[in-house]
C-alpha cells in the first residue's frame, strides 16, 4: 500500500507536466480545430531555452522558467502567423500536415544547432527529500506540483475572466459569430498560441529540473501522450486537460511500478484507441451530432 | 473488354522499357553498387508511397501508420527466409506478410475508420506505436530493440522492380474499378456517398487494407535487401517520410507519388553530404508546399497510355488535316 501511494506520488508530479502539455493541445484545437504535432517540440524548445539560460547566463530557477515561457510563446505565435495563418481556409489534413512539417523543422533545428547527445540540465533546484508518513516527497516534486497549480490557477482566471479570455471563448464556441461580433479572431488565435507555448515553455523546464537529462527528441513521446490525455478528458475543454493529464500520468507510473516499464507506453496508446472507439467526444466532453 | 489492347500493351511496354533501362544503366556502371542502393530506396518508397497514397488520396482517410504495417511486413518476411533462405522462403515471406498485416488492419480498421480525420490519424498513428513496442517486447521471436540481423540477401533489385510494377498495378486499377470509384466517392463526400447506397466502411476498410498489405509487401522486400532490420526503423519518422512523398507528388495521384519518390531519392543523393541540414531543408519544403501548392506536384493528375495515345492520335490527325 505505501509503494501504491509513493507511486501515486510520482505519478501526480508526472501527470502535472502532461496536463501543462495538454492545455496547450486543447485549447488549440478548441479554437482552429488543429492537432498542433509541434506542440511536443514547443515543449522541447522550452526545456533547452530554460537550459540555456541557466547554464549560460546563471540564472536562477524562477527567472529561467520566466524566459522559457516567454520565448517559447513568442516561438508558438511565430510558428502560427508564418505556418498556419496562410492555410486558415485550406482542409484540415493540409493544416496538420503543416503541423507535422513544423515539428520536424523544430526538431531538426535543434539536432543541427545542438548536436543529437544528451545533455544533463543543471540542477539550481537542491533536491531534498522530505517524509510524510512515510512516503518519500522530493522539494522538484513539490515545485513542479505548485508552478504547475499557480499555472492552471493563472490559466483559468484568464479564460474565464479577463475580456481576452471571454473572446476566446467565444472563437471557440462559432468563430464566424464571433467576427461578427467585432472579435479581432486572428489576434484571439495568436493569443491562444501564445498561452499554450508558454505553458509548453514551462513544462519543458519542469521535466529538465525532474529527469535530469534533455536533448532535441525529447519532445516527441511527452508531446504523443499529452495528446492522448487531452483526448482522453475531452479535447477542447480546459479540466479535461488537467484530468487526462493527472489520469494518464498516474497511470503510466502505475503501469511502470506494477507491470512492465516496456509497455507503458503501449498502454498510453490503448487507452487513446478505446477512448476514441467508445467515446470519441472524451470524460468531459459532450457530444456533438453530426450536421450535414 | 479485351485484355491485349492498345493500352495494356503500352503499359507493358513502358513498364519493360523502364526495366531495360535500368539494367542498362547497372551493367554499364552509371548505377554502381552504392547508387544501387538508391535505386532500391526508391522503389520501395514507391511501393509505400503508393499504398499511402490509396488510403489518404483515394479513400480520403489519414492514415499516419504505415510504419508499423511496414514493420510487420519486414519482421514476418525476415523471420520466414531465416529458417528458409530460398526463394520459396521469401515469397512464403511476403504473402505471410500480406496476409498478417491484412488481418492487423481489418481489426484496426473497422473499428478506427469510423474516426474523422485528424482523429483517425492520431489513431493509426497509436496502433503503428503499439506494433513496434511490441515488436521490441517479443524479445525471443524478434530480438528486440536490437533488431534482427543476417537476413538472406535474397531480393536483387529486379525482383523489386517487378513488385513495385505490380504494386502500381494493382493500385491503379483497384481505383479504375467500381468499388474504387465507390471510395473515390467516399473522398469527394462521405455523407453524399452514404445516401446514394455506398457502404462507406466497407469501402474504407477495403482501401486501408489495401494499403497496409502494400506496406507489408515494402517492408518486407526492405529486410531481405537491406538484411538488418531494427524497431527503430519504423518510427513515426519512417511514416512521416512516406507522407512527404505522397504529399509531395500529390494527394491522390499515383504519377504523382512515383515522381516525387524519385526527384526525392535523387535529392537524397545531393542532400547527403549536409547531414542534420538535410531534414531541415525536407521540413522547411513540406512546409512550403502545404503553404504555397497544396496540391503538391500534380494535384490529380495521372499519367496514363490511353492520354498518350490520344494525345499522338490527334496530333497525327492535325498533320493529316
Amino acid at each position: 500500500m505505501e509503494t501504491f501511494f509513493q507511486q501515486m506520488i510520482n505519478g501526480l508530479s508526472l501527470g502535472s507536466i502532461y496536463a501543462l502539455i495538454a492545455l496547450g493541445y486543447t485549447m488549440v484545437y478548441g479554437i482552429i480545430k488543429l492537432i498542433n504535432f509541434a506542440h511536443g517540440d514547443i515543449y522541447m524548445v522550452g526545456a533547452f531555452i530554460g537550459y540555456t539560460m541557466i547554464h549560460s547566463f546563471g540564472m536562477g530557477f524562477f527567472p529561467a522558467l520566466l524566459t522559457a515561457m516567454a520565448l517559447s510563446a513568442l516561438l508558438g505565435v511565430l510558428i502560427e502567423r508564418i505556418a498556419y495563418k496562410p492555410l486558415r481556409h485550406a482542409t484540415r489534413i493540409a493544416v496538420l500536415i503543416t503541423a507535422i512539417g513544423v515539428s520536424y523543422l523544430l526538431q531538426n533545428g535543434m539536432l543541427y544547432f545542438y548536436g543529437a547527445e544528451v545533455r544533463s540540465f543543471p540542477q539550481v533546484v537542491d533536491n531534498t527529500l522530505f517524509e510524510v508518513a512515510g512516503l518519500q516527497v522530493s522539494r522538484i516534486q513539490l515545485l513542479i506540483f505548485a508552478t504547475a497549480l499557480v499555472l492552471m490557477v493563472l490559466l483559468q482566471f484568464i479564460v474565464q475572466k479577463t475580456k481576452m479570455g471571454k473572446a476566446m471563448r467565444a472563437v471557440s464556441t462559432d468563430s464566424s459569430a464571433a467576427q461578427l461580433m467585432g472579435i479581432n479572431v486572428d489576434n484571439v488565435i495568436s493569443f491562444t498560441f501564445f498561452l499554450g507555448s508558454a505553458l509548453a515553455g514551462a513544462a519543458g523546464v519542469l521535466v529538465g529540473l525532474y529527469y535530469n537529462t534533455i536533448d532535441p527528441m525529447m519532445g516527441v513521446a511527452p508531446g504523443l501522450k499529452a495528446f492522448v490525455a487531452a483526448v482522453l478528458g475531452g479535447i477542447g475543454f480546459i479540466p479535461g486537460a488537467v484530468l487526462g493529464g493527472f489520469t494518464i500520468g498516474i497511470v503510466e507510473t502505475l503501469v511502470s511500478a506494477y507491470g512492465n516499464s516496456m509497455i507503458r507506453d503501449a498502454v498510453v496508446y490503448g487507452i487513446l484507441i478505446l477512448i476514441l472507439i467508445i467515446r470519441p467526444a472524451g470524460i468531459l466532453g459532450k457530444h456533438v451530432k453530426e450536421k450535414v | 473488354m479485351k485484355l491485349i489492347n492498345k493500352t495494356t500493351i503500352g503499359w507493358l511496354v513502358v513498364a519493360i522499357a523502364g526495366f531495360l533501362l535500368l539494367q542498362l544503366a547497372v551493367t554499364t556502371g552509371i548505377i554502381s553498387a552504392y547508387y544501387e542502393i538508391t535505386l532500391v530506396t526508391i522503389l520501395i518508397n514507391i511501393i509505400l508511397a503508393v499504398g499511402l497514397n490509396l488510403i489518404i488520396g483515394f479513400s480520403g482517410q489519414f492514415s499516419l501508420g504505415h510504419a508499423g504495417f511496414m514493420a510487420i511486413g519486414a519482421y514476418t518476411a525476415g523471420i520466414i527466409t531465416k529458417y528458409f533462405p530460398t526463394y520459396t522462403g521469401l515469397f512464403l515471406g511476403i504473402l505471410a506478410g500480406v496476409i498478417l498485416t491484412s488481418i492487423v488492419a481489418l481489426i484496426v480498421g473497422i473499428p478506427t475508420l469510423r474516426l474523422k480525420g485528424d482523429y483517425l490519424a492520431i489513431a493509426t498513428l497509436g496502433v503503428a506505436e503499439i506494433i513496434r513496442i511490441v515488436i521490441v517486447n517479443m524479445q525471443s521471436v524478434t530480438n528486440g530493440a536490437a533488431g534482427l540481423s543476417g537476413i538472406p540477401y535474397l531480393s536483387k533489385w529486379p525482383l523489386i522492380y517487378v513488385f513495385t510494377v505490380l504494386t502500381i498495378l494493382l493500385v491503379a486499377n483497384y481505383t479504375q474499378s467500381s468499388p474504387g470509384r465507390a471510395t473515390i466517392a467516399i473522398r469527394e463526400d462521405e455523407i453524399a456517398a452514404e445516401s446514394m447506397g455506398v457502404n462507406t466502411t466497407k469501402y474504407k476498410t477495403i482501401a486501408f487494407i489495401l494499403g497496409a498489405a502494400t506496406a507489408a509487401i515494402g517492408g518486407a522486400l526492405h529486410a531481405s535487401y537491406f538484411s538488418v532490420i531494427r524497431p527503430g526503423d519504423f518510427t513515426f519518422n519512417k511514416s512521416v517520410d512516406v507522407l512527404i512523398i505522397v504529399v509531395f507528388g500529390g494527394i491522390g495521384s499515383i504519377t504523382g507519388s512515383v515522381v516525387a519518390a524519385i526527384l526525392l531519392g535523387f535529392l537524397n543523393v545531393f542532400l547527403q553530404p549536409f547531414g542534420a541540414l538535410r531534414m531541415i531543408i525536407y521540413a522547411l519544403a513540406l512546409i512550403g508546399i502545404m503553404i504555397f501548392k497544396p496540391s503538391g506536384l500534380l494535384g490529380n493528375k495521372e499519367f496514363t497510355v490511353s492520354g498518350l495515345l490520344r494525345l499522338f492520335n490527334r496530333k497525327s490527325a492535325q498533320g493529316e488535316g
